[in-house]
């Protein structure tokens, strides 16, 4: 797999490319994970509500869900248990993909998202001024708005049982929470409405300190596997052609191509069915591929408005 | 729903792929007060050069006006507005919202020099220096948001890729024509209305071609909910007032009206984009059915242990 963008300016201090491999075929739909990436990154609650899509009441990634677990329950036969049970469970563990090439990262235009020197993608907190042009660049839907808590409005009171989302908390009410640093010092940190954007950091704090991230840690099958991305993708490759000799021939990888429109990704799926059907996008493409074609169209529209302008003064004398 | 899925879903439930922007409406309110500034500096600039002391009043003052009250709309609309500086910590070509940062300081800062010189009649080598360079920027400043919704995942902006910065430079002039149109008698804005007229044709003609290219898909939301509602409000305003301005902008009322249509089409030309943008970043089908007919290389089958990829399309099903 390709060097994420950006990585070549840490020099000698750049680690090997690191990422997740989730295998799908092997998630139970624990969701340890999500627990795990909620305790370790202090990610507020989003929402306790009832949504009637299977198991799933926590929706989607966004600014407080970190990992995402999808459940989909399908009338077919389940290849692995080799046709005696007309009726499969798909779930898979969503994730931010860490692109090669990060929409987000190409648009944040205060420099708050970065390429860490393992090849993630991480917003920093104290820059981000939640301008939210990440939110529309992201082809997968992971970045997510910490709405400001004092905007409290009667709408998004009645929305959730509609829509299934809620920004969660009561609006008016500030969540803190109080860790002791050992010295007997506590520090207050305030988790929501902060007004600025959020994703998963693949635990860059846990990397640094040579650890792996906290929702493969907890994983109790496996099906989130963490380490240097070539080793993955040599492991994926494996497993994937494992399960099609197997007769599973419905497994496919997805995103674990380096020719890809987001030149792969450092989070990558072993899949049982069409992307879409676990709400990922089929064939995500970075916007700024076409970033020659746009600027060179806002070029030409400057130089018709010029022609336009000139052409009123020209255009008659009165 | 049925407690089990088909196997054929599209979707995962329904739910949308990509997130709905963030942005509220101060973001297309700014799109029509940032592009009146810049086009309206032009204006002023070609004004001075031609001799019409004037109508460059005019677009100065409507250019002052569109400074003053756009950095509001941008800063209101941050989820934490006191870092509004944090834009200048960088400079970055792959985010059109890092470049139009940096274009519109420049706009924000020549105009205001501008405009304070003429007022109070000091410095008229600055004043001239700052107009010329304020009329030079102002094209960048009338079309850069155009390529900033274009530079994104979100389908009615993405695919309308090539034809949005025009879009937004023809409604810049057809409200810049408007607005010197209303502020200048008839005798001195002659080129205010053709300008008017020029900006309306071209906003008309663009949309239309835009509605087109983006397809029968995509294209709907311009039929459908807030954008349709916009759209089409947008559409009579500005077939109205170029009409109205053509054949009666020579009268003081004709004008005023003629003017006033341009300024309201302009501003909900801006409301319809805005609006297509999150109607169709949340239909999943949006995302989903124009990238499978691109197709790729986004999933792939190993077969064997040597791990050659190939496409899984014939394989399943």
């Amino acid at each position: 797999m390709k060097l994420g963008d950006g990585v070549e300016t840490y020099g000698a201090e750049a680690q090997p490319r690191v990422g997740f491999f989730t295998d799908t075929s092997i998630c139970i739909g624990c969701k340890a994970c999500e627990v795990a990436c909620k305790e370790w990154n202090l990610v507020p609650d989003d929402g306790l509500v009832w949504t009637g899509h299977s198991y799933d009441n926590t929706g989607e990634l966004s600014a407080n869900t970190w990992r995402h677990v999808a459940f989909i329950e399908q009338q077919a036969p389940d290849p692995i248990k080799q046709g005696k049970q007309d009726f499969r469970w798909l779930m898979e563990s969503d994730v931010c993909k860490h692109c090669t090439h990060a929409g987000c990262l190409d648009v944040c235009p205060t420099g708050a998202i970065f390429r860490t020197e393992f090849g993630t993608v991480v917003i920093q907190d104290d820059v981000c001024n939640g301008c939210g042009y990440c939110v529309t660049a992201c082809p997968f839907g992971v970045i997510g708005k910490r709405e400001r808590a004092a905007a409290s409005s009667p709408a998004a009171a009645s929305s959730p049982a509609a829509t299934g989302r809620t920004s969660g908390q009561s609006p008016d009410v500030l969540q803190t929470a109080v860790a002791s640093d050992g010295l007997g010092a506590i520090t207050k940190r305030e988790l929501s409405g902060d007004g600025g954007m959020h994703k998963c950091t693949l635990c860059y704090d846990r990397l640094q300190d040579g650890m792996e991230p906290a929702c493969a840690k907890a994983c109790p099958t496996d099906s989130i596997q963490f380490g240097p991305l070539d080793e993955l993708v040599e492991r994926a490759r494996e497993r994937c052609g494992d399960l099609v000799e197997a007769g599973v021939s419905e497994a496919r990888l997805y995103l674990a191509d380096e020719n890809d429109g987001i030149g792969g990704a450092g989070a990558f799926f072993l899949l049982l069915d069409e992307p879409e059907v676990y709400g990922l996008p089929p064939q995500p493409v970075v916007p700024t591929k076409n970033l020659g074609t746009i600027w060179g169209a806002a070029a030409a529209a400057a130089g018709a408005l010029a022609v336009g302008v000139a052409a009123a003064f020209l255009g008659g004398r009165e | 729903m049925s407690a089990t899925s088909p196997t054929n879903a599209l979707s995962y439930y329904g739910r949308p792929i990509v997130k709905e922007p963030v942005w509220n409406v101060e973001i297309p309110l700014y799109f029509f007060t940032g592009g009146l500034t810049g086009a309206s500096d032009l204006l002023a600039l070609a004004a001075q050069l031609s001799g019409n002391q004037r109508l460059r009043t005019s677009a100065l003052a409507v250019a002052t006006f569109g400074t003053a009250v756009s950095p509001y709309f941008l800063i209101k609309d941050l989820g934490r507005p006191l870092r509004f500086l944090n834009m200048m910590r960088v400079v970055k070509v792959t985010s059109p919202m890092s470049v139009g940062t940096w274009i519109f300081s420049a706009e924000s800062a020549t105009t205001s020099i501008a405009a304070a010189c003429r007022l109070f009649d000091v410095l008229p080598r600055v004043r001239a220096t700052a107009q010329v360079l304020a009329g030079l920027i102002g094209p960048a400043q009338a079309t850069y948001t155009g390529a900033l919704v274009a530079q994104s995942v979100v389908p009615a902006w993405h695919e309308a890729r090539r034809e949005l910065p025009v879009l937004f430079a023809s409604s810049a002039a057809a409200s810049a024509g408007g607005a010197a149109a209303i502020l200048t008698p008839t005798e001195h804005a002659g080129p205010a209305r053709r300008l008017g007229i020029i900006g309306g044709v071209a906003e008309l003609a663009t949309s239309k071609l835009m509605e087109k290219r983006l397809g029968k898909l995509v294209g709907s939301v311009y039929h459908e909910g807030d954008a349709g509602k916009y759209s089409r409000l947008g559409t009579a305003s500005t077939v109205a007032g170029t009409a109205l301005m053509a054949f009666a902008g020579k009268r003081r009322v004709g004008a005023l009206a003629a003017g006033a249509l341009l300024l309201t089409g302009s501003l909900c030309e801006r409301f319809a984009v805005y609006h297509a943008g999150k109607q169709s970043a949340r239909d999943p089908r949006h995302t989903s059915i124009p990238q499978k007919e691109r197709g790729g290389r986004a999933v792939t089958q190993p077969r064997s242990r040597t791990g050659n990829g190939s496409s899984p399309s014939a394989s399943t099903r």
